[in-house]
């Protein structure tokens, strides 16, 4: 028997928003009956660009269900920008944690609303990205690779729980332990030691970051930004575009902005509005 | 909340007359009954009896039993000693839809230079006996099939088997784990070499298992030690167990009619009820030879695992064949097997009575499960788009 916590049994018990939202703006459908499980999810937005109503159908485990509910209520109430962050950690972490083996029901969960969001921004649907490692579930190389690095997989067990690769057949067992070797070498060599940086080479890093990273996110919602100033470790932006007169422009510079900034140019740097 | 347990195939309840004539031999009378004393003689002389009411029940000798610690041991010892006592043959025939014992050893088996024919079967479970004739060879060393099958209690024609086998001179062991005790067996008549019991299968405890290996048939031990068990297997005796083991062996032949008449009534009255208030629902396997306490019924559209939680809710206790529940990610190897589409087998769930079911147990289930499915149903997507047409089918 699984063990499952409270949290989870009482989703799956009294699951929260199953059905579909009326005329939603976002839609995503991922996994198939062949598979063991799919997941619907559908959502709509307020006035303000917040998640109004979020509704998920599900064909799987308990867990499964549990996931898909949990997600909904997580959702609600968010922007699609602070929606697009949830990763499948989140998730988990919400329901007090899931059995490793059902680690893929919150993967599940994080993909669909993944691709939801993407419906409702009119993104084409990606051409599937790399190519088909595990054949049994349809898991590509791409998959597993982002399985591993945020889940900060290990083992091939791990995989298959976190993405089902290798859970059939096993015929994929020795091209996933290709990926995780060359995944984790990767990975073991980012923590070295940042050498300092020039002033000129963090502006540069930043504008790079808000060009490719923030502004098309802020440009979803109306909005934009832009790079003031840098002193020491003080990033100074202004807002522009629907940013500047929003209410929640602050936590988005705080939450989003700041956020990305430290993940891809340096931890400590703190980012100020400045008005002009 | 009261349990209704259904779920016999996997483990049973010990019958409580089993359990009053265990109790003296873990106290009283804990002598050792290969000892020269008599404390420890007259223990001795109670695993005589067992072992006699052990052969009774499968119309074996007393000297064709061995005792075992589980189903597992006795499948192992079986197919392990056929292989050692014919070193020239180096083939191995079983079916796809063997218990993981049988299963897992052959592929085990097959790393290490043997070849394995796996025997396919039909929609219905059915062993293919075209190829299973066809793959008998001067090569064959030993045939392990399965007399009945445990995820749908779908009978296999063994006898038959055995004896196509017998002709060829190859050895013949049934894993009859799930048959004994259910339907009567006659080894008296019979061309099997070896067959494989669990003790807990059919109310004795679980670590007894139980090898017939019939008078004649060369063997060779899979646990080395002491003179136990006449050489065959060593290891001092599990004297309670064995004792159990022979009273339930006892009381199963007992019980045989109210098996085969009022358990299998129970069993065809859930069927039929739960087929005909849920749309959408079918049965899994043969239903003319199987066990009379198994049905495996397969629920359109919705996951196993969700199906027993929330039957877990009632207190009713039973298994599924599904993805989630198998821990393998894919449905059961038997359901493959017999090619149960995916629609069908991710909803699986199989009921196995015993002599200890009543009217009230099946009536529960009726009552609560066609809900469940509806619950379930209503979160799945797919249900919407095909429910209106499943509807009107049924």
């Amino acid at each position: 028997m699984w063990e499952y916590t409270d949290k989870v049994k009482d989703h799956f018990l009294n699951p929260r928003n199953v059905g579909e939202v009326d005329s939603p703006d976002g839609v995503a459908e991922v996994g198939s009956i062949a598979c063991g499980d799919a997941l619907k999810l559908t959502f709509k937005l307020d006035g303000e660009g917040k998640i109004k109503e979020a509704k998920f159908k599900t064909f799987g485990c308990a867990s499964a269900i549990a996931t898909a509910s949990a997600l909904t209520e997580m959702i609600k109430g968010m922007t699609v920008e602070e929606a697009s962050r949830i990763t499948n950690q989140d998730i988990a972490a919400f329901l007090g944690g899931l059995p490793q083996e059902k680690m893929h029901c919150s993967v599940m969960g994080r993909e669909a609303l993944e691709k939801a969001i993407a419906h409702y921004r009119g993104e084409s649907e990606k051409a599937v990205e790399g190519h088909v490692v595990c054949e049994c579930f349809g898991v590509t190389d791409i998959e597993i690779e982002r399985a591993i690095r945020e889940n900060n997989l290990a083992s091939l067990e791990e995989v298959t729980n976190y993405t089902k690769a290798g859970g059939g057949c096993g015929n994929c067992h020795d091209s996933i332990r290709e990926i995780l070797d060359r995944v984790r070498g990767d990975m073991e060599k980012v923590p070295v030691a940042r050498p300092k940086m020039s002033n000129l080479k963090k502006i540069r890093m930043i504008e790079e970051t808000i060009e490719q990273e923030i502004r098309p996110s802020l440009k979803q919602d109306g909005g934009d930004i832009e790079l003031v100033d840098v002193i020491g470790n003080r990033v100074l932006v202004a807002t522009r575009g629907a940013c500047a007169s929003c209410q929640a422009a602050n936590q988005t510079l705080k939450n989003f902005v700041e956020v990305k900034l430290r993940e891809l140019v340096w931890p400590e740097l703190v980012v100020e509005e400045v008005t002009q | 909340m009261k349990t209704v347990y259904l779920d016999n195939n996997a483990t049973t309840q010990v019958a409580p007359e089993v359990v009053e004539v265990m109790i003296p031999y873990f106290h009283d009378l804990y002598g050792n009954p290969s000892s020269m004393h008599s404390f420890g003689g007259q223990v001795g002389k109670k695993v005589r009896d067992a072992r006699e009411k052990t052969a009774a029940l499968i119309g074996a000798l007393p000297e064709e039993i061995i005792f075992t610690s589980c189903g597992t041991e006795s499948d192992n010892t079986a197919i392990r000693s056929a292989l050692a006592t014919n070193p020239d043959r180096r083939h191995i025939v079983t079916s796809r839809v063997e218990h993981p014992a049988v299963r897992a050893l052959c592929a085990h088996l097959a790393t290490r230079g043997y070849r394995v024919t796996e025997i396919a079967v039909d929609g219905e479970g059915r062993l293919d006996m075209d190829q299973y004739r066809k793959s008998l060879t001067p090569d064959t060393a030993v045939v392990s099939l399965m007399w009945a099958n445990n995820e749908t209690g779908v009978i296999f024609p063994v006898e038959e088997a055995a004896g196509l086998a017998r002709e060829r001179g190859i050895l013949f062991h049934t894993d009859a784990v799930q048959a004994v005790g259910k339907i009567s067996i006659d080894m008296s008549r019979s061309s099997i070499n070896m067959l494989s019991i669990s003790g807990h299968k059919l109310h004795a405890p679980k670590g007894i298992g139980v090898l017939f290996v019939r008078k004649g048939t060369k063997f060779s031990p899979f646990m080395i030690g002491g003179h136990q068990e006449k050489g065959r297997r060593g290891g001092t005796e599990n004297t309670p167990s064995i004792i159990g083991m022979g009273k339930a062996a006892e009381l199963a032949l007992l019980r045989m009619e109210d098996e085969n008449t009022r358990v299998k009534r129970l069993r065809d009255r859930l069927e039929s009820e739960i087929l005909k208030r849920v749309p959408g629902s079918r049965v899994n396997g043969d239903t003319v030879h199987r066990l009379p306490n198994t049905t495996n019924l397969s629920f359109e559209y919705v996951e196993g695992e969700g199906i027993l939680l929330m039957m877990d809710e009632f207190g009713i206790c039973a298994s599924s064949g599904s993805a989630c529940t198998s821990g393998s990610l894919q449905p059961s190897h038997v359901l493959r097997a017999m090619g149960v589409p995916f629609t069908m087998a991710h909803g699986s769930i199989r009921f196995s009575l015993s002599v200890y079911n009543t009217d009230e147990d099946v009536d529960h289930v009726i009552e609560k499960l066609p809900p469940i499915i509806e619950t379930l149903r209503s979160m799945s997507p797919y249900w919407k788009s095909l429910g209106d047409e499943a509807c009107a089918r049924f």
